[in-house]
């Protein structure tokens, strides 16, 4: 060792132990901060789910299942809001689905840089978050208006209409996540673009692809304000060419009646949506940690 | 087998090198592949100048350079890969059998039938080790199941991988080791049963074994296969190849038999660079 090595400057111990002292404090006020905040958001989310189980779940029983809407007074159930609702949000992800992943495909495999691309995701995001009532005019105005009236039709067309940018969002999202060296291995074997596009590259994006249109049966299933003026709702049973029930309408409808049977309909309605979407998202979120 | 082999005396004369005899390697025999006043662009950025290069058939061409010198970017315009990004383009001439791959009218599909390529990383597709191999082959030719599992079978046997994976043809590929997928990947290219053979950088992401399996896979294949591979690694070059091409800036500097080529080469830059003096 010559004789000549740096030394390192003193350290000033107080003033460490000092800074120290002083990163610790703010460390902890941060920490509380954070973790209150957290314990606020809970909270709001647990009240909510409690007061819909504490309110909702007496009128759970196989009659409400099989019933359809009635007079107040009358032992009405809640049948057919539930099979128009699933009608409508299935019809509507059936539509909106095959758009929303063509136009996703399109922004990640083909539109790389060109001004329609940019056009396209630009008004694709707008329309995630447009307000949803501002479709349910659009569809009135396209639809309802010069077909002479409401009808489930409608409705399913607000909502695929509400379905496609958020496919068009994780369609892109997840392709762009495949590795660009597995498309070349696909093409450096002779496969054409949509080959390549079609059987490795969605079959690597599948649970991906997959958790997009679940997020999105998930929104339409709870959307009020696109049926109000597509599908208005309906006392019965009803094809799709005419008004049609579902559960967002009736809970809208009956929560605010003066009638107590309807009222507790109206939450146990609630408590089926929040299930329903919750199982979805559970679904969704164990295909993502799948992959 | 391989259709489009057959040698007759009037092939062999046209397929003779047409270069002057100091860039031409010194091996014997027909000419696969030749690049003539090849040029290649990123945009405007000139990444090959004026190659001049002839791959001999059923031999390893090894291609050497420190990084950026153009070796990667030579094999993806020898199978057109370049076409897929707009923007880069290439100029001359390059000859499959005498013919310009460089044309517009070229089929790609078809030619990258012909001309396969394997990757620096393995790179598996999502499905099972059986569809892996049958995908390349069912894009262009229609087999029926009993001729399907031979192809499978011949394909992985060629590259050394039948006997590890024999009971497990029906798991996700993603389950072989490093090792094994690139060699999956070998399999998956000889079974389209292609004429030449790019392998860029095949063995960097790889283990010493590993690495040792595929080389000596490289040797079992140039019975059937022209092959060029790209290669970091000097030893390897040493090992593997029959012709070795060095690059450097985008040009090719020298080319000529392995052997020659580490012992006695004629250039300054291609003896400090095997020698380890710079790159």
């Amino acid at each position: 060792m010559s004789a000549t090595v740096m030394q390192a400057p003193p350290k000033a111990t107080s003033t460490a132990a000092l800074l120290g002292r002083r990163r610790r404090r703010i460390d902890l006020a941060a920490r509380v901060f954070a973790v209150v905040a957290t314990l606020v958001g809970l909270a709001f989310l647990a009240s909510i789910l409690i007061t819909l189980f504490y309110l909702g779940a007496p009128g759970l029983s196989l009659h409400m299942l099989h019933t359809v809407t009635r007079a107040p007074g009358s032992n009405g159930g809640l049948a057919n809001a539930i099979v128009g609702s699933i009608i409508q949000a299935g019809l509507g992800t059936l539509i909106g689905t095959p758009i929303g992943l063509m136009a996703g495909t399109y922004l990640a495999e083909y539109s790389n840089g060109t001004k329609l691309g940019n056009a396209v995701r630009f008004v694709s995001d707008i329309l995630l978050s447009a307000p949803s009532i501002l479709i349910g005019l659009f569809i009135y105005q396209v639809i309802v208006v010069p077909f002479g009236g409401f009808s489930g039709l409608a409705g399913a067309a607000a909502l695929a209409i509400l379905v496609i940018p958020v496919v068009v969002r994780t369609t892109e999202d997840m392709l762009r996540l495949i590795p660009i060296t597995l498309r070349e291995a696909a093409i450096a074997l002779g496969a054409p673009r949509w080959k390549t596009i079609v059987f490795i590259c969605y079959r690597a994006a599948l649970d991906g692809l997959l958790t997009g249109v679940l997020l999105a049966v998930a929104r339409v299933a709870g959307e009020t304000a696109p049926l109000l003026f597509t599908s208005l709702g309906n006392s019965d049973y009803s094809g799709l060419g005419s008004a049609m029930s579902s559960l967002p309408i009736t809970i809208y409808q009956y929560a605010a009646s003066a009638f107590d049977d309807w009222v507790q309909l109206a939450w146990t309605g609630a408590l089926l949506i929040t299930l329903g979407v919750l199982a979805i998202n559970i679904v969704a979120r164990t295909l993502v940690r799948r992959r | 087998m391989f259709s489009g082999n057959s040698t007759t005396m009037e092939q062999a004369t046209t397929r003779e090198s047409a270069l002057p005899p100091q860039q031409r390697g010194t091996l014997e025999g027909p000419v696969k592949l030749s690049m003539r006043n090849l040029d290649f662009y990123y945009g405007t950025n000139q990444a090959l100048k004026n190659i001049a290069l002839d791959l001999p058939e059923k031999r390893v061409t090894g291609m050497i350079g420190p990084s950026g010198c153009g070796k990667s970017t030579l094999l993806r315009v020898l199978n057109r890969m370049y076409d897929l990004y707009p923007g880069q383009r290439a100029e001359g001439q390059v000859l499959l059998d005498g013919e310009n791959i460089l044309e517009s009218s070229v089929d790609l599909n078809a030619l990258r039938s012909r001309i396969g390529m394997v990757f620096q990383k393995p790179t598996p597709f999502p499905m099972t080790i059986y569809e892996n191999i049958a995908f390349g082959v069912k894009l262009h030719e229609r087999l029926n199941r009993a001729d399907m599992d031979a192809r499978v079978e011949w394909s992985l046997t060629r590259a050394a991988l039948w006997a590890e994976v024999k009971d497990r043809l029906n798991t996700p590929a993603s389950g072989l080791s490093g090792g094994q997928q690139q060699r999956l990947c070998i399999a998956r290219t000889i079974a389209t049963r292609p004429e030449v053979i790019l392998l860029d950088e095949p063995t960097s992401a790889l283990d010493p074994i590993s690495t040792l399996k595929i080389e000596e896979l490289i040797d079992e294949l140039k019975r059937d296969f022209t092959i060029a591979i790209v290669t970091h690694n000097m030893q390897q070059a040493a090992r593997c190849a029959d012709q070795v091409a060095f690059f450097y800036l985008g040009e090719l500097i020298e080319v000529g038999q392995a052997g020659q080529m580490f012992t006695a080469p004629k250039q300054r830059r291609t003896q400090d660079y095997v020698t380890g003096r710079f790159g």
